[in-house]
């Protein structure tokens, strides 16, 4: 265990200088000089002077990059244009917002999902089954935005249960105001209760499959007790990991919905700094949302292998 | 491909009438896409400040917009925009993944180098991938397709090595190298042929997140210019008007996912056909 | 105990099935062993799914015949449907000792699971009695092998468990498909000198089902020769191993090394068995076989019995005493 833990996490270490390097050579591809790039273009010369010799942009490449690297590590990602602020706390202010969604995208997911797949599997080959796998694929058809809008304009406009748009913190105004999450987590829940509740399926039907489950129908257990104590274990483990990398995957599909909710998260703050100009905050969001992605997968990859007793042989 | 190949083809869909109903939607998508000047009634550019934002009528059947433009004829129009993005996605994702995919898994050292870039390259959110090449090329159509194909690249490259891998395995492959075959005469007459219908499955789905991911650019105006009919960007100018013009919301909206909705039931008809070992390529994602 | 009467299994849509057990009869008794033996793909493994109520769903189904177990009609019943109904017990075991046990579960639970449903015990009562099942099919430390999981074991191990679980049933009737296969020569050796000595000790009738001869030859009291989803002969193990009268059993025993220790090559039967689907009329062994006749293509072969307990599937059996 422990050498596949330190095996895999090399791996990870690998991908993320090899993804720093992209990420460090986004604000030296994007038009235009990277000087005018970081300053905007009201920059005076003195000041471009002064940055350039700041930066070391004088010096080679590799050092500009290690640098820079150097920055990172030290929590240093760079100072937004727009908000005259390091990158770092202006991502840190979307942040709440963002894991909140998306903690909340994920309990619809795993409510609606989850027992929802079970079902089209326990009934596989019915009508039922077909029926919800069909909803399903429809769902996964469905654009965020799209539902976004027609929940807004039935729940918000006509209904008037839920507020249309923003986001209040938790931290100033109480729980209270997770009602504004209620309406784009749903939104953004669609899609993807869709592809767990596809993947809930798939993998019960693959242990039902096995020859354990066999053993376990000969033995005389009841068919729900089977499925109970035999197929479900089995096949949430592949399920659970699924839902790490939806989680991580969340924090930056969530763009378009934070759009359209006008929520003052990560994605909106994306989109919001492409329009404006603004790339050093761009790249810090992407170098951010790249190492929360590749951690969470290792966690969900090495709590996958601990909770399966067959590693202890390894 | 043969009238018996042209025959299994269609045999998925003739067992399955949704799935019908779904190639029914694909040509009509098509059909509009093809003779859209012909097909739509009105002008899709054409301004008219007297009618603005009627609901649907006998002579605009599914209203007009903010300017008074036709919202039937912009839809119709639209579909060569959906047909463009989903088809330049499919080729670019085909054209890059294949040989990569291909070479990475005939030439075991060079591929593990590229498989390894292929892993990096997904540890990009696909839709932050797209924002950040948007960033770089600006917005345009072709710049939409780029940033939506890098994304699925990568997925067709690692299911073009699999597929690849398990075809290098099989002994009429090995037996026809062992007689000296070369690589070239391999991967033509071994491996690309018995790629097509995997290929085939994994372009509906392609095609079918691509309408999604375009629409997604267009909405956040980074897509295709304002000015250019397309549903993403119907829905992107709709938004203002959703509480006095919520047909505006409804017809682009619709067409968006009866295009994915039917790309994935064709997709998922064709798997079911698929050899049982090729099948499980196709893991949870599409 | 049990008895199997014209049991027809079937694949394919309703109006037009394909027959992968076609009309199989055979009866078990009471500390009896019956061999079931052919080539894989004959239909012996869905005979045993059949009788014991397992057949992979969707998928083949029994069409036609009948299942008596202890008396009681028991056709189609699943497992679990038996228990609640109160009839007779039948367990099984499997050919694949390694997928055949749950992985993230612990042997103790995987035996109490089926101790709980068949014997109403539960807690500690239900752990002790998984333990005693473990002495009895001769676990080396039983006690400690509950809190084991299944990677932990050995393959003959794992057998032994899953026949601890069968017996966790108190089974009259066990069926073990092929159950030695998967396993070492030094292990099925063991594992077969296990079932015989259950059999006695419990007084259980057991179904075995392989493709060995030599292991038929071991262990069985009486044997079922099946080819293409026909039982072709049925006989006490010595009349068989003695004097085969149908074709194929002979074709069969031909194949066997120890039988013609002298030949340089050991002799195949020539052709392919049949595939259910293409079934032509008269006897379905006519196109491989040695001796065949004009009147074989014709018509199906009657059932005759040519000794004491001894039936063949043949119109023209092979004469009584012994090979030429």
């Amino acid at each position: 265990m422990w050498s596949y833990a330190l095996k895999r996490a090399g791996t990870t270490a690998v991908t993320l200088l090899a993804a720093s390097v992209i990420i460090f050579a986004f604000i030296h591809v994007v038009p235009g000089d990277p000087i005018y790039v970081l300053l905007g273009d009201t920059a005076t010369p003195d000041q471009i002077d002064a940055l350039r010799h700041q930066l070391g942009l004088d010096q080679p490449i590799i050092l500009q990059y290690l640098n820079w690297a150097g920055h990172v590590l030290e929590g240093d990602l760079g100072r937004s244009i727009f908000f005259q602020a390091p990158v770092l706390s202006v991502i840190a202010d979307g942040a709440e917002t963002s894991v909140l969604l998306a903690t909340m995208t994920m309990i619809w997911v795993a409510i609606i999902g989850v027992p929802i797949g079970m079902i089209a599997a326990v009934r596989h080959g019915t009508w039922l089954d077909q029926g919800l796998s069909g909803a399903a694929m429809l769902m996964a058809s469905i654009p965020t935005f799209w539902v976004g809008l027609y929940l807004i304009l039935i729940f918000a406009a006509w209904l008037g249960w839920f507020p249309s748009s923003g986001y209040p913190s938790v931290f100033e105004g109480g729980l209270g105001n997770l009602r504004y999450l209620i309406l784009p987590s749903l939104a953004l829940a669609a899609p993807n209760a869709a592809l767990i509740l596809r993947l809930t399926r798939a993998s019960m039907l693959d242990v039902a499959r096995e020859d354990y489950v066999r053993t376990a129908r000969a033995k005389g257990i009841r068919p729900w007790q089977v499925v109970r104590r035999h197929i479900l274990r089995n096949a949430l483990l592949a399920v659970v990991s699924a839902f790490g990398f939806t989680f991580a995957a969340l924090l930056s599909e969530a763009v378009v919905t934070e759009t359209v909710f006008a929520l003052p998260g990560i994605g909106r703050l994306v989109v919001q700094s492409i329009l404006r100009r603004d790339y050093p905050v761009i790249q810090g969001v992407i170098l951010v949302i790249v190492v929360v992605y590749l951690l969470i997968n290792l966690v969900v990859d090495l709590s996958y292998r601990l909770l399966d007793p067959r590693v202890e042989l390894q | 491909m043969s009238r018996v190949g042209a025959t299994l083809w269609l045999q998925p869909f003739m067992a399955r009438p949704i799935a019908l109903a779904g190639l029914g939607v694909l040509l009509v998508t098509v059909l509009a896409a093809a003779f859209a000047p012909w097909l739509a009634p009105f002008d899709p550019y054409a301004i008219d400040p007297m009618i603005r934002l009627t609901p649907p009528n006998a002579a605009h059947w599914f209203g007009t917009d903010q300017f008074g433009r036709d919202t039937l004829s912009r839809v119709i129009h639209s579909a060569r925009m959906a047909l463009l993005i989903g088809s330049g996605v499919v080729v670019f994702a085909l054209a890059t993944g294949v040989p990569i995919g291909v070479l990475s898994a005939l030439f075991p050292r060079l591929g593990h180098l590229l498989m390894r870039m292929v892993d990096v390259l997904m540890a990009f959110p696909a839709l932050l991938l797209a924002l950040g090449l948007i960033v770089i090329l600006g917005p345009s159509v072709a710049n939409a397709i780029l940033a939506i194909g890098v994304g699925y690249m990568t997925t067709t490259t690692r299911i073009v090595y699999g597929l690849t891998l398990r075809l290098r395995a099989e002994t009429y492959v090995e037996a026809s190298r062992s007689m000296g075959a070369g690589t070239v005469w391999l991967i033509g007459k071994h491996i690309l042929p018995n790629l097509v219908s995997p290929l085939l499955v994994q372009a509906s789905f392609v095609f079918a997140f691509a309408q999604l991911g375009a629409a997604s650019l267009d909405f956040l105006g980074l897509g295709a210019p304002p000015e250019i009919p397309s549903w993403g960007n119907m829905l992107a100018e709709s938004r203002t008007f959703i509480t006095r013009a919520p047909w505006l919301l409804f017809f682009p909206g619709m067409m968006i996912v009866a295009t994915a909705f039917s790309l994935n039931l064709v997709g998922d008809a064709l798997r079911d056909r698929l050899d049982p070992r090729f099948r499980q390529v196709f893991g949870e994602k599409g | 105990m049990l008895s199997v009467r014209d049991l027809t299994v079937s694949l394919g849509p309703e109006r037009a099935p394909v027959d992968i057990v076609a009309g199989v009869s055979f009866g078990l008794a009471r500390g009896e062993i019956l061999g079931l033996v052919g080539e894989s793909g004959c239909g012996k493994s869905m005979t045993s799914l059949a009788v014991m109520g397992l057949l992979p769903q969707p998928g083949p189904r029994v069409r036609a015949g009948q299942v008596l177990l202890d008396g009681s009609d028991v056709t189609q019943l699943q497992p679990w449907q038996r228990v609640e109904a109160g009839h007779g017990r039948m367990a099984m075991i499997f050919q694949e000792p390694m997928t055949s046990l749950n992985p993230v579960r612990r042997i103790g639970d995987q035996i109490t699971e089926a101790v709980q449903v068949h014997e109403r015990l539960a807690g500690a009562a239900a752990l002790a009695r998984a333990r005693e099942l473990l002495e009895l099919v001769r676990m080396p430390d039983p006690g400690m092998q509950l809190s084991a999981y299944p990677h932990q074991l050995s393959g003959g191990q794992r057998q032994r468990v899953m026949i601890a679980i069968a017996l966790a049933c108190r089974p009259q009737v066990l069926i073990a498909d092929e159950p030695t296969t998967a396993l070492d020569v030094t292990i099925q050796v063991q594992i077969l000198g296990l079932l015989r000595e259950l059999c006695n000790r419990l007084d259980m009738a057991i179904l075995f089902i392989t493709h060995d001869m030599g292991v038929i030859a071991q262990l069985a009291d009486r044997v079922a020769v099946m080819y293409a989803g026909r039982i072709v002969e049925t006989a006490p193990v010595g009349a068989l191993f003695e004097a085969p009268r149908h074709p194929y059993t002979s074709g069969l025993m031909d194949c066997m090394p120890s039988r013609n220790s002298g030949a340089r090559r050991l002799p195949t039967i020539a052709g392919q068995p049949p595939k259910p689907s293409r079934v032509a009329a008269g006897c379905v062994f006519a196109p491989r076989c040695a001796s065949v006749r004009e009147a074989c293509r014709l018509a199906t072969p009657p059932r005759a019995e040519v000794a004491q307990g001894h039936e063949v599937l043949c119109a023209f059996p092979l004469n009584g005493g012994g090979l030429p």
